[in-house]
């Protein structure tokens, strides 16, 4: 039950992060700090039934959100190649 | 003998576990990084090596004992020469007077 | 006693995520989200899920954390930047309020689950025997929900190709990823030399128990992948340049396999992905080995990003 308590604060928190911090490297963490969370929640529910149907499916979203990660921060870097920037912000000049 | 056994573990793993505790000290207040990872390696490296000891009597077999030895032997390696890699770009970037 | 070791494990990993958000630098941050992997790899042994645990060590914190420790060397400056996008306290403000919100109704929606839990495992361990896997994991993963696995395996192989297609287009056909110095001597290439031959033997054991204990090609695949991840940061081994047909086959011969087999249960079971009670095990195995593989060779190119080498 504790862990339940524990997965509701990592998904307030990652969510958090998500949404105030402006660099896109940390939105990355930030969004993976989320789904750890996300994972735990669906964990701590399996484990109370000792399913195995939930954890087989946690493997594969772990899986997917380093597929996912990786793609992202390539992405990342892409942006910062091509155009110098390491927010989405809107620019400055441009306002 | 089993009392003597549980003994043994007991001592081992609290030897163990002093080590970790004395590694994790001297990593918050050793005041340059060169002697943090000095003592960090030496006791992580010694304080597990004492933890597996004392779990080996109940590995429940051989197989599992050769396992625990082989995690063991294996952080080790990989303690070490992380510990080198960050010395030596430690001493890249300033050289010790 | 036990209660006490939850608790404290509980509150370091959210005093870690606390501090992997909070901290300035970007460095200090991936260290914190590593250790935040680990700690939560701990949490799933305390759950009983060593499976997932041994996922959540290997690729939530090991792989993630190398791809974010590139891409953290490689992004540099923009502080001023980013501090002129940084929203100011009123939004932070409002932001945490409404996370907070967020946070309670799953606190509340998690104190209020029904009694007793509802549960499919006993539907799992019925089947179990027919597949000759003791693991109810596994079992789940290759047949019970054998459908969310091969659409999985299908996304790493898009997720290669997503990050491909990131490339310039003079780069492509190039060997993916930097192309790192030979390291002659000195401790990684000691590491790159010593580790692999034991990694590899590691890897190959821990997809093989898959079947009968925690374990399986995911994490099994994973430590192939960290083996030729390290040998290609110690410049021990050239990666094969993106148009190598050799590299490509290695991507789709789990999902291949997968697909292959899943095709002949029309002919010979009841449908897509039914496997014949009789060779159901040796099948499995056969997914299992090419999955495997396949998920080593996505994980290295992955780490390595989209070809930028000179043309091979």
């Amino acid at each position: 039950m504790i862990y339940g308590l524990v997965a509701s604060a990592l998904v307030a928190l990652g969510l958090y992060g998500l949404v105030t911090q402006p660099a896109l490297l940390r939105k990355v963490l930030a969004f993976n700090l989320l789904g750890g969370g996300v994972f735990l929640l669906f964990g701590v529910v399996a484990a109370r039934g000792g399913d195995p149907v939930p954890q087989a499916l946690v493997i594969t979203g772990i899986v997917v959100a380093f597929a996912a990660t990786a793609l992202a921060l390539v992405l990342v870097l892409r942006l910062f190649q091509i155009t110098g920037a390491a927010t989405i912000a809107e620019d400055e000049t441009r306002r | 003998m089993s009392t003597l056994l549980t003994l043994f573990s007991g001592i081992a793993i609290a030897a163990g576990v002093v080590f970790f505790l004395a590694g994790t000290v001297a990593l918050l207040r050793f005041p340059d990084p060169l002697s943090r990872l000095h003592a960090l390696t030496k006791a992580d490296s010694l304080g597990l090596g004492l933890i597996v000891l004392g779990l080996l009597p109940w590995a429940g077999g051989w197989f599992a004992a050769l396992k625990l030895i082989l995690v063991w032997l294996l952080v080790l390696l990989a303690g070490a020469t992380a510990t080198q890699l960050i010395a030596e770009r430690l001493r890249g970037e300033d050289p010790p007077p | 006693m036990t209660l006490l070791l939850d608790l404290i494990l509980g509150l370091a990993v959210v005093g870690v995520a606390v501090w992997t958000l909070a901290v300035r630098e970007n460095f200090p941050a991936v260290i914190g989200f590593v250790a935040y992997g680990l700690l939560l790899a701990l949490v799933w042994v305390r759950l009983g899920a060593v499976d997932v645990a041994l996922t959540e060590a290997a690729l939530g914190a090991g792989a993630t954390g190398v791809i974010l420790l590139f891409a953290v060397v490689r992004l540099r400056g923009g502080r001023a930047e980013i501090d002129a996008a940084t929203p100011g306290p009123r939004q932070r403000l409002a932001a945490g309020i409404l996370c907070g919100v967020v946070g309670l109704a799953l606190a509340v929606a998690v104190l209020s689950l029904p009694d007793p839990a509802p549960s499919q495992a006993a539907a799992v361990a019925r089947h179990l025997p027919e597949l000759g896997v003791a693991n109810p994991i596994t079992g789940v993963l290759m047949a019970y929900r054998g459908l969310d696995t091969l659409l999985e395996a299908v996304v790493l192989v898009f997720a290669v190709l997503a990050i491909w297609s990131m490339a310039p287009d003079r780069r492509w056909g190039a060997v993916p990823g930097p192309v790192f110095p030979v390291q002659s001597n000195g401790p990684l290439s000691l590491l790159a030399r010593l580790l692999p031959p034991i990694g590899i033997v590691v890897g190959i054991y821990i997809a093989w128990v898959g079947a009968d204990a925690p374990g399986g090609k995911f994490q099994g695949g994973t430590i192939l992948a960290a083996m030729g991840i390290l040998a290609w940061v110690a410049g021990l081994w050239r990666l094969p340049p993106v148009a190598s047909r050799g590299l490509r086959w290695a991507v789709v011969a789990g999902p291949l396999a997968f697909i292959g087999v899943g095709l002949l249960g029309f002919v010979f079971a009841d449908g897509f992905l039914s496997y014949p009670p009789a060779i159901a095990k040796p099948l499995i195995l056969l997914i299992e080995a090419a999955m495997t593989l396949s998920v080593a060779a996505a994980l290295v190119l992955m780490v390595a990003g989209p070809p930028e080498g000179r043309r091979a």
